[in-house]
């Protein structure tokens, strides 16, 4: 489990990170979302002592992350696919990460077929290797040491279509296990298909935090009527306000039954009723978020 | 939602974890030796320690005068590339970190900061004894087959006085390059560093020592390359000698590197 508790980073100026308080549960997959610049990967860095706090804390099973004694067998940590030395070859990278835990080299073999880097791959230094190649190798430097909790940022960033398939696959796979996984990204449909609760950020405070389902009901329902402004006339009469959009669907915060029982009293012919769920994430993301959006995205 | 979701209690109810040991120190003085040499740049730079070395001595072999042959002679040409690759050796183990961002998963790995630099400059060391090593061997092969080629006498005319100013020059060198590194946490910035306090500074010191009679007496004080010219030469001998390499070890190595190491253990790793 990883907690964070009442965290704050100043830096001259400004506040990146502001008495953030959330928790990571065994089990579950949980999201971290934000604009750019919003805190996550400062939040991040943070968990895992690259940053002082300046105040607050964050622990990973009740201890501070430098005070893990082998923090590799514990924790897997991915914060920049970039963040190597791009003189070394793939194979060395696990290599030496593989040394310092005390693992045995045969790890490195599973750990690059695990990824899918072959031996030529393996072979040839990080300096010429494709983000997607980053990607996979920093996973395989944080599935090293067979952790229990995984704190990735950005993960999905520049992998293909089949490489983020996999990598859900395997998120999935390591928290039914009861792993901890924490990850960031700005992909929302990534994180809408794979993650079990969701911490919303938006310039460095928490402005949401909860399960998925939870969040996301509270996105309301969408409603399509051939009439689409007697539906919202109707709704309106019955005291529940709604959203007109310009594609003539009705938007409200009613749940579905509610408003299928007013449209019928109303005599509205609905031709689609659902809870806005599916495009729930980037809608609630941007509400959220709308006053720290840098394109000042309406609501 | 899966149909796998595990609830709470089973996953208390899940096997125990091994407890994890703290990674021993000699571990990571390992990890930090391979480091220095699995880059490309670090697998070049020891290269050419190996091949220059006896280059080196070999053109004093065939270019020197029968009088030219003796081992102090052979032990400076081998040892000569050293003295100028092995402080850059020492500046990228500490910079490497910084400039190609792999801190990033060696403070992660290993979060204690001070123990990861202690490792590198354990590794450092023993990088700089196996180095000198290597320049005395290949300067007493080179003694040996030059003196048999010139038909004269084999001196081995280095005391045993002299042999340790000559480790503890090519060590004080790369200490100096290790602090520049720890201060300025930038392989570009800290090897230009290093250049100017040994190529530029020293000219600028010995000028400023010829115009204001008061500096001549206070140079070899404050004087890193002063210092370090006595002990390539062998000639630090006396207690007052020595307190001016303790001198001017103080001013360029230890304040520096107390000053860095200060900040390092704060600074964000980014």
């Amino acid at each position: 489990m990883i907690a964070v508790e009442s965290l704050t980073r100043r830096y001259a100026g400004f506040t990146a990170v502001d008495n953030v308080s959330f928790t990571a549960l065994p089990g579950r997959v949980t999201g971290f979302l934000g604009p750019n610049g919003a805190g996550k990967s400062t939040t991040m860095r943070v968990m895992v002592g690259l940053t002082a706090p300046t105040s607050g804390s964050a622990t990973i099973d009740g201890v501070r992350f430098a005070d893990l004694p082998n923090p590799g067998l514990e924790v897997g940590v991915l914060l920049d696919a970039s963040a190597q030395h791009a003189g070394r070859t793939g194979r060395e990278i696990l290599t030496i990460a593989a040394d310092t835990m005390g693992l045995p080299r045969r790890r490195v073999d599973e750990m690059l077929e695990l990824v899918s880097l072959n031996p030529t791959e393996a072979k040839r230094r990080v300096r010429n290797y494709s983000l997607g190649m980053r990607q996979r190798l920093g996973i395989g430097t944080a599935l090293l040491g067979d952790p229990r909790v995984l704190i990735l940022d950005e993960p999905a960033n520049g992998l293909d279509p089949a490489g983020i398939r996999w990598m859900r696959d395997l998120l999935t796979g390591f928290a039914s296990q009861g792993g901890t996984v924490l990850l960031s990204s700005h992909l929302l449909h990534e994180i809408e298909v794979i993650a079990d609760d969701l911490v919303v950020i938006g310039n460095g405070k928490i402005v949401a935090a909860g399960t998925k389902e939870e969040l996301l009901a509270a996105a309301g329902t969408l409603a399509r009527s051939t009439s689409p402004r007697d539906l919202a006339h109707a709704l309106e009469q019955a005291g529940i306000p709604s959203t007109l959009a310009s594609d003539g669907s009705v938007r409200t915060d009613a749940d579905p039954a509610r408003v299928g029982a007013v449209a019928l009293t109303a005599g509205v012919a609905l031709t689609e009723l659902r809870s806005a769920e599916s495009a729930g994430l980037e809608d609630m993301f941007l509400s959220l978020t709308a006053d720290t959006q840098r394109e000042g995205v309406a609501a | 939602m899966t149909a796998t979701t595990i609830s709470p209690d089973t996953i208390e109810a899940a096997p125990p974890r091994r407890t994890a040991r703290p990674i021993p120190a000699i571990r990571l003085v390992k990890v930090e030796l391979r480091k220095m040499f699995n880059t490309r740049s670090g697998f070049w730079m020891l290269i050419s320690i190996g091949a220059l070395s006896p280059i080196s001595a070999g053109s004093l072999l065939v270019l020197g005068l029968d009088s030219d042959v003796t081992y102090q002679n052979f032990v400076r040409a081998s040892g000569f590339p050293m003295s100028v690759i092995l402080p850059i050796i020492a500046i990228l183990a500490v910079t490497g970190e910084w400039s190609q961002r792999s801190g990033l998963t060696t403070f992660t790995l290993v979060p204690s900061r001070e123990r990861v630099i202690g490792a590198k400059a354990i590794a450092t060391l023993l990088v700089g004894l196996g180095a000198v090593s290597v320049a005395f061997a290949v300067g007493a092969l080179g003694n040996v087959a030059g003196s048999a080629l010139a038909g004269v006498d084999t001196a081995w005319d280095i005391s045993l006085s002299m042999a340790l100013q000559m480790v503890l020059y090519n060590l004080v060198g790369m200490a100096f390059g290790f602090a520049l590194g720890v201060v300025l946490r930038n392989s570009a910035a800290a090897i230009v560093g290093y250049f100017v306090a040994s190529l530029v500074m020293p000219g600028i010191l010995a000028l400023l020592a010829q115009v204001r009679s008061w500096f001549e007496d206070l140079q070899p004080w404050i004087d890193w390359h002063y210092t370090q010219v006595a002990l390539l030469d062998g000639a630090t001998n006396t207690v007052k000698e020595w307190a001016m390499l303790g001198s001017t070890t103080m001013i360029w190595i230890v304040i520096p590197l107390a000053v860095g190491l200060l900040s390092l253990r704060r600074s964000e790793v980014k």
